[in-house]
């Protein structure tokens, strides 16, 4: 039987000829990664573990995202802690206040994860890389630990499940519309312990940004990872952006997939996840009546520059609705730049949104736009737990940019064309 | 090795912000973030935990983020095991990583009760439950999996084998 992409890449770096589903195997990292909140957590048992030395100073990524700038006194601390322990081994990649951007849009930007490669990060959204065809997938801080010391990390190797896309995306639609979609047919742990690898015609038609956002919300469906077909796009921006020589592993033939769906890009309408499951999807027409309170556009899933511009597209010459904070937080520095060379931040501020340095911020309920009881939000994140941004009765309604802006305008739930 | 306690049951995809908010993540203080352990979905859990305790949850167990911050502030609130029809797999493997005793039972999540009196075997998979006088077979570790358990965690296998 034939090996997937996963399995290709999991056998390679295990030194292995072959591997099957359920297997356990120690394979090499290529890219060690964690932030703000997780390694803190792994530097103490990185150093309860007596361990002196990392394994490669240049292939740990040490990334300052979730509450910076510090919001506290506490997460000043860990951040210090952090810094410290980057100053102490020499880490190249370490990222601060003023060179840091949301961790999953600051490596693939930086040209620090690439095609073939294998990475984990104490993150639960490090799936994204997988839109460059790589394996990458979260852990926690101890998986974190030991791969700082030993550039090593255990795995179970997954089944499958396919998704064939076809067609081309339809104005104002999105990855994240078509990511909602797939998870509102496989629900939260449709894709448990499993790949999920997208192929098929209708892949030349997705911008990379449309496949970033697609495989960070792969673990939104319980995968572990998420995985794209490499392609002309794939080695136009590995070269772009500078990644290490890669390989490129395609699946067998003889591949097994414990499902295929037949995805058809054409059909997917914009897409609400309603509270408090990414499975509760709506397409917008099937979305009724709901006021919002803030709109949130920015994050690892929806926060780079394309989805920066379909935003300003929307917002522009329009104003957001008195009873609504928008915000609006592009995910790197030199997203922001960007933004900024193109006026898309002077659109942003013309419509009163409120625009943020990079961070995490509101994503996870940290700091920059808490919401309070009963209040409701729509952001361009990637989850809608009960008080995942704020209080434990506020709500979160998970869209594209495009349908976060307008409904940042109409004040409630909408689509642009609604305008 | 044994689990004995009683059964705190929850529901479906109890996920990593319910177990322990972000809110509190600017800390990696243990007992500061177990005294917030379940907060978001049952406010007095800290309060009515007791040593020994064992969680009974359904599927998903754990989803969202990778934080480990949730299995470790489930650990020191004094819980000794929990059990589920099916886990998210970064809680999984972060649970098995800190040493915090974690089995599968898609019978056991769906017929114990709130309270109901349990004792596990950890070897065998075997979860009875006393109050009732019932008995499910977990599925129990592979044998890797149960050599990391056996250290004590993921980091302690690298003590042992540096020594
Ligand atoms: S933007 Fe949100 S989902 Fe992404 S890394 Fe930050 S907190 Fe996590």
């Amino acid at each position: 039987m034939g090996m997937t992409m996963t399995q290709k890449i999991l056998a390679a770096h295990a030194g292995l000829e072959k591997v099957a589903a359920g297997q356990l195997i120690q394979a090499k990292l290529d890219l060690v990664l964690g932030n703000d909140i997780t390694a803190p957590v792994a530097i103490r048992e990185f150093e309860k573990a007596g361990v002196e030395e990392v394994f490669d100073k240049e292939r740990i990524a040490l990334v300052m995202d979730h509450f910076t700038p510090n919001k506290d006194i506490k997460a000043a601390e860990q951040c210090k802690t952090v810094r410290n322990f980057a100053r102490k081994h020499s880490i190249t990649n370490f990222f601060d206040v003023g060179r840091v951007g949301v961790e999953h849009a600051l490596l693939p930007e930086m040209g620090l994860v690439g095609p073939g490669e294998l990475i984990i990060g104490a993150d639960s959204h490090t799936c994204t890389y997988g839109a460059l065809a790589a394996f990458s997938t979260g852990v926690g801080s101890t998986d974190m630990a030991f791969g700082m010391a030993t550039g090593k990390c255990w795995f179970k190797v997954p089944t499958a499940i396919r998704f064939v896309l076809t067609g081309k995306l339809q104005k104002w639609v999105s990855g994240k519309d078509v990511i909602l979609h797939i998870i509102g047919k496989t629900g939260v742990d449709g894709a448990l312990y499993q790949s999920m690898e997208f192929t098929g015609a209708g892949l030349e038609n997705l911008t990379m940004e449309d496949r970033l956002c697609m495989a960070n919300m792969a673990i939104e469906a319980g995968a572990k990872n998420g995985i794209f077909e490499y392609d002309a796009l794939t080695e136009k921006f590995a070269k772009e952006h500078g990644c290490k020589p890669w390989r490129v592993y395609k699946a067998d033939e003889d591949a097994e997939y414990t499902k295929t769906y037949e995805i058809n890009l054409g059909k997917i309408k914009p897409t609400v996840a309603f509270p408090h499951l990414p499975e509760n999807a709506k397409t917008i027409d099937e979305c009724g009546d709901v006021t919002i309170d803030q709109a949130v556009i920015g994050s690892c899933t929806n926060g780079r520059i394309e989805d920066l511009r379909v935003a300003a597209e929307v917002l522009k010459g329009r104003h957001v609705s008195e009873n609504v904070r928008c915000i609006v937080i592009p995910a790197t520095q030199k997203i922001m730049l960007e933004a900024m060379e193109e006026g898309l931040v002077n659109i942003f501020i013309n419509a009163g949104c409120a625009v943020s340095t990079p961070t995490c911020g509101p994503c996870l309920g940290g700091h920059m736009g808490i919401l309070a009881k009963g209040e409701r939000a729509v952001a361009t994140t990637n989850r809608n737990f009960v008080g995942r941004m704020g209080h434990t009765e506020s709500e979160v309604y998970l869209a594209s940019p495009a349908i976060a802006a307008a409904s940042a305008v109409a004040g409630r739930l909408a689509h642009p064309d609604q305008l | 090795m044994n689990a004995n306690g009683k059964a705190i049951k929850y529901g479906d995809n109890v996920d990593t912000d319910v177990i322990i908010p972000a809110r509190y993540l600017n800390t990696s203080d243990i007992k500061e973030l177990a005294s917030h352990c379940m907060e978001d979905i049952d406010k007095d859990f800290h309060e009515k935990v007791n040593s020994g305790d064992i969680i009974v949850g359904g599927r998903n167990f754990g989803c969202g983020s990778s934080r480990e911050h949730a299995p470790i502030a489930i650990k020191e609130s004094g819980i000794s095991c929990v059990v589920a029809s099916t886990f998210a797999r970064i809680f999984y493997r972060n649970a098995i990583n800190i040493g915090l005793a974690i089995i599968e039972c898609p019978r056991a999540s769906e017929k114990i009760s709130d309270g109901d009196q349990l004792s596990i075997n950890f070897d065998t998979g075997v979860i009875t439950n006393i109050t009732r006088g019932e008995t499910y077979q977990g599925v129990p570790f592979p044998p890797f999996i149960q050599s990391i358990i056996a250290s004590g965690g993921l980091m302690n296998t690298l003590k042992d084998q540096k020594e």
